[in-house]
C-alpha cells in the first residue's frame, strides 16, 4: 500500500478508537470505586441469587423476607458450632454496621443458620447476643432452611465425622447484600474488611437513590 | 536539700532500673522450648461447645519443628485445623502436624490455621485465661496461658482495616 493510503488508515482507525473511548467515558458504567463491589451483575446467573424465605428467629417469632422491604440486608450463613469462620465473619458485619455510623439503621444483619438440627432459637439467643444487637438470626425445619439456602445458592454439608451430635460442617461463606427491593445486590467474601465493605454499602446507597 | 536529692536518687534510680528489668517479663509472657518461641496465645470467648485458640510460634534454630497435636483441660479435646475457601465455600480439615520453619513463624489466625477446641468444659469468658499443652514432634511439650478475647475476635489487637484478600 501507498504510505498516504496508510497514513489515511492510521489516522481513520485512531479516529474510531478515539470516538468509542469517549463513548465509553460519557456512556459507560462505572467511575471508579473499591473493586470489591459487583453491582446487579446478570453474567453467570448471580442476579439470581435470593428470594421469599418464612423462617424463625431467635425469640421463636415467624419472619419473612417480606418485612424487611425497604432495607437493605446483610445476610451471611453458618452454624453455631463453627469455630472460626462464623464468629470472624458475624463480627466484621457487625463492625461494618457500626462504621457505618447513622446510616446504619438502613441495613439489618441477619444470621441464618445451615444446622437447623442442633441450631434451634434458644441457642440462636444466647449466640445473636454475642454479636450486633439489631442481628436477627433465623432457623427453621430442615426444608425450609434447604429452600431458602438453595435460593441464595449457598452450599452446605457435613463435613468430617458426620455422625452423633458433633459433626462439623462446610458451607459458603459469603456475606450478601440484598437491596430494600428485596433484590441481591452484591456479596463479600470471608476476610473482607470491614471498612470495605461499609464502603461497599455505601456506594450501593448512593445508586439506589440516584436510580430514584 | 542537695543531701536530700543524693538520697532520694541513691534509692529512687536502682528501684527504677530493676523495674525497667523486670516490666519486659512481666508484660511479655513468652514462653518458649529450645529454640521455639511462642510469641502469642489467644481464644475467642465461647458460646457453645466448640471454641477456637490460636497461636504464632517461632523458631529461632535451624532445624524444622513440627508442631503435632495440642491438649487442655477446658476441653474434652483440642486438635489442630486448618480452613481452606475455594469458590466461597469454606471447609475445615483436621491437621497432623504444623511445621514451624527457621526464620519463619507459623502464625495461626482467623481463616487459617487454629487450634480447635471441642467438648468445652467451661464457658470460656473474656478476660479469662487458661492452660493449654503444645506437643512438638521434636521438642516435647509446653504449657501455655491463653488469653481469652471477645467472642468476634480476630487477634489480641483491634484490627488494623485491612483486606486480607
Amino acid at each position: 500500500m501507498r504510505p498516504a493510503r496508510i497514513a489515511r488508515l492510521l489516522m481513520a482507525a485512531t479516529l474510531g478508537v478515539g470516538v468509542s473511548f469517549g463513548l465509553i467515558a460519557l456512556f459507560g458504567g462505572d467511575r471508579g470505586g473499591p473493586a470489591v463491589v459487583v453491582g446487579p451483575v446478570t453474567t453467570r446467573g448471580v442476579a439470581l441469587v435470593g428470594g421469599p424465605f418464612s423462617l424463625t428467629d431467635q425469640h421463636g417469632k415467624t419472619r419473612t423476607d417480606r418485612e424487611f422491604r425497604g432495607k437493605y440486608l446483610l445476610v451471611f450463613f453458618g452454624y453455631t458450632n463453627c469455630p472460626d469462620v462464623c464468629p470472624t465473619g458475624l463480627q466484621d458485619m457487625s463492625e461494618a454496621l457500626d462504621a457505618l455510623g447513622p446510616d446504619a439503621k438502613m441495613v439489618q444483619p441477619i444470621f441464618i443458620t445451615i444446622d437447623p438440627a442442633r441450631d434451634r432459637p434458644a441457642l440462636l439467643k444466647n449466640y445473636a447476643a454475642n454479636f450486633h444487637p439489631r442481628l436477627v438470626a433465623l432457623t427453621g425445619t430442615t426444608g425450609a432452611i434447604a429452600d431458602t439456602a438453595k435460593a441464595y445458592r449457598v452450599y452446605y454439608a457435613k463435613s468430617g465425622e458426620k455422625s452423633g451430635d458433633n459433626y462439623l460442617m462446610s458451607h459458603s461463606a459469603f456475606i450478601y447484600l440484598m437491596g430494600p427491593d428485596g433484590k441481591y445486590l452484591t456479596r463479600f467474601s470471608y476476610n473482607t474488611s470491614p471498612k470495605s465493605m461499609a464502603m461497599g454499602i455505601r456506594k450501593l446507597f448512593k445508586r439506589s437513590s440516584a436510580a430514584r | 536539700m542537695n543531701g536530700f536529692v543524693m538520697r532520694a536518687l541513691r534509692i529512687l534510680l536502682p528501684a527504677l532500673f530493676l523495674v525497667a528489668l523486670v516490666q519486659p517479663a512481666l508484660a511479655a509472657e513468652i514462653t518458649a522450648t529450645g529454640k521455639l518461641v511462642v510469641e502469642t496465645v489467644w481464644a475467642r470467648a465461647s458460646v457453645v461447645r466448640n471454641g477456637a485458640a490460636y497461636v504464632t510460634i517461632r523458631n529461632d534454630g535451624k532445624t524444622l519443628h513440627k508442631l503435632v497435636g495440642v491438649s487442655t483441660p477446658v476441653a474434652k479435646s483440642a486438635g489442630l485445623h486448618t480452613v481452606t475457601m475455594r469458590d466461597g465455600v469454606m471447609r475445615m480439615h483436621a491437621l497432623k502436624a504444623i511445621e514451624i520453619h527457621p526464620g519463619e513463624p507459623a502464625v495461626m489466625k482467623p481463616g487459617g490455621n487454629h487450634i480447635m477446641l471441642m467438648g468445652l468444659k467451661q464457658k470460656l469468658v473474656k478476660g479469662q485465661r487458661f492452660p493449654l499443652t503444645l506437643h512438638f514432634e521434636k521438642a516435647g511439650r509446653l504449657t501455655v496461658t491463653v488469653q481469652v478475647m471477645g467472642p468476634g475476635a480476630r487477634g489480641m489487637k483491634h484490627r488494623t482495616g485491612h483486606d486480607k484478600q
